[in-house]
């Protein structure tokens, strides 16, 4: 009986496996080896900063569609482009590294609280809220939303302010899109000026709120000899590409001459400390505290 | 009325998750969003009747005649494993759409206890073929109507405050068990 047991469960393992091994052969999909070979040159973060979903997605695409650029995985930087151009046969134009710059400064500016919420601690269901939970309506909540989709851990929220790590921050934009105010925005990590105010209001409505919230007295578009910085949308935006081919002869007089000091100089410490913790590009002396905050 | 009768007993009554504790692994595995509680119930609704086929099959031919009962889980599973990566190969040539619908899916169902035990169950009660490839289409939709519900209650779960020892398996585990009691109301219609 233990005889003809074994010998059946033989027999049916083997025609299991011939059945199998016949079919590995008749339904063979031949599938691009340079596939697999890119999807490990990956860092397999399955962050979707490519714009695909999941590295394999961006594997199949960038070896089978010649349209796609080998450039496009923010998470791996210049060396994976490299891996991934090699790879793929395609020439690649560097990415420009890009960080997630936070466009609010609410502690400098003494945002207030306009009620006590005690609903989900969510940014997207206080930003639900009449307009969020601060007087400004544009504010940072601070209930970490950017931090739960951030794939690297380079966010983290500190007194009710996201910070950004930009030493982690590897440009993917999963923060961007999960910010329910659109405070985030990926900036060259070279980049000279950052604004730090999304505010579409204007004079007054922000006086009244904030300490350093932009008026859009339109000082910075004036003096600007790039021409870089614009008014759009009633948001102050930098074309930072523009901005960094004019070079700093300039002096950054957007900076010095910002009444509300929203445009900051990214390597002077005047920055917020906590954003440029741990700088990507060797740099030194940048450790020297402006203010302290509480 | 005989097919009404035969679903409203597999989805209800006798439903393969919540009344037979069957099938419990992606129940609670792939019940976090409905989309993917949909994908899964859909795999195993055609891997059971793909299954229920030719398990059927071999019990009728082969373990009957020889008397070889004594071995039917053992052979199911291996029949169950060979089938389902047979199918994904198929599929995977001649089909790529359901392919990449169903992908990630289908290896999990291999060594699935609902898809292995409608292939018993209906050797248990002697249906002939055509009549346990029903059972077994009736038994993954109320698997798949399981899922669903489940992934409806997980999904606004996730918006609720829980306390910390309950978030997650905690929370889904007392789900499953009120879903379960809320299901034995159904054994009064049976039989």
């Amino acid at each position: 009986m233990v005889f003809v047991s074994i010998l059946t469960l033989f027999a049916l393992g083997l025609a299991a496996s011939i059945v199998l091994a016949v079919a590995s052969r008749v339904f063979h999909v031949k599938e691009d080896p340079r596939v697999e070979a890119v999807l490990e040159a990956l860092p397999g973060a399955n962050c979707g900063g490519c714009g695909f979903a999941g590295c394999e997605g961006y594997a199949t695409a960038v070896v089978n569609d010649p349209s796609v650029p080998a450039n496009k995985c923010c998470a791996g930087g210049a060396a994976v482009s490299i891996a991934v151009g090699e790879l793929t046969g395609k020439t690649v134009a560097e990415a420009e590294p890009l960080y997630a710059l936070r466009r609010c400064d609410k502690l400098a500016g003494k945002v207030a609280p306009r009620y006590q919420y005690q609903g989900m601690p969510s940014c997207a269901a206080a930003a639900l809220m009449r307009g969020g939970t601060d007087v400004c309506v544009y504010s940072c909540l601070g209930f970490g939303d950017c931090v739960q989709a951030c794939p690297f851990g380079a966010m983290e929220v500190r007194d009710g302010l996201a910070r950004v790590d930009r030493g982690k921050c590897t440009g993917c934009g999963a923060c961007v899109a999960a910010c329910p105010r659109g405070i985030l925005e990926l900036t060259p990590q070279r980049g000279r000026v950052a604004v730090y105010c999304n505010t579409r209001d204007k004079l007054r409505a922000v006086m009244d709120v904030c300490d350093v919230g932009c008026i859009k007295c339109g000082k910075c578009v004036k003096t600007c000899p790039a021409r870089a910085v614009r008014l759009e949308e009633n948001r102050i935006v930098i074309d930072q590409l523009q901005c960094l081919s004019y070079g700093p002869s300039c002096g950054e007089v957007c900076v010095s001459g910002c009444p509300r000091h929203i445009l900051r100089s990214t390597r002077k410490s005047d920055a917020p400390v906590e954003d440029a913790a741990t700088p990507p590009a060797p740099a030194g002396g940048e450790s020297s505290r402006p203010q302290s905050r509480a | 009325m005989e097919i009404f009768a035969i679903f409203i007993s597999a989805i209800f009554v006798n439903n393969i998750v919540l009344a037979q504790y069957l099938g419990n692994c992606p129940y609670l595995g792939c019940s976090k969003e409905k989309s993917v509680a949909l994908g899964m119930g859909g795999a195993v609704i055609f891997v059971i009747i793909v299954s229920t086929c030719c398990t059927w099959l071999m019990q009728r031919y082969v373990l009957d005649p020889y008397n070889l009962g004594y071995l039917q889980t053992i052979v199911f599973i291996v029949v169950i494993a060979a089938l389902v990566q047979f199918v994904e190969m198929f599929l995977k040539k001649a089909v790529p759409p359901l392919y990449a619908a169903l992908g990630i899916f289908l290896p999990l169902i291999t060594t699935n206890c609902a898809v292995m035990g409608v292939a018993i169950l209906v050797q248990r009660e002697g249906f002939g073929l055509l009549e346990s490839m029903l059972w077994g289409v009736a038994y993954g939709l109320g698997f798949t109507l399981a899922l669903l519900l489940m992934a409806g209650i997980r999904e606004r779960l996730d918006t609720c405050r829980l306390p910390k020892c309950m978030a997650g398996t905690p929370i889904a585990l007392v789900m499953a068990g009120l879903m379960s009691l809320a299901f034995m109301g159904f054994k009064g219609m049976g039989q």
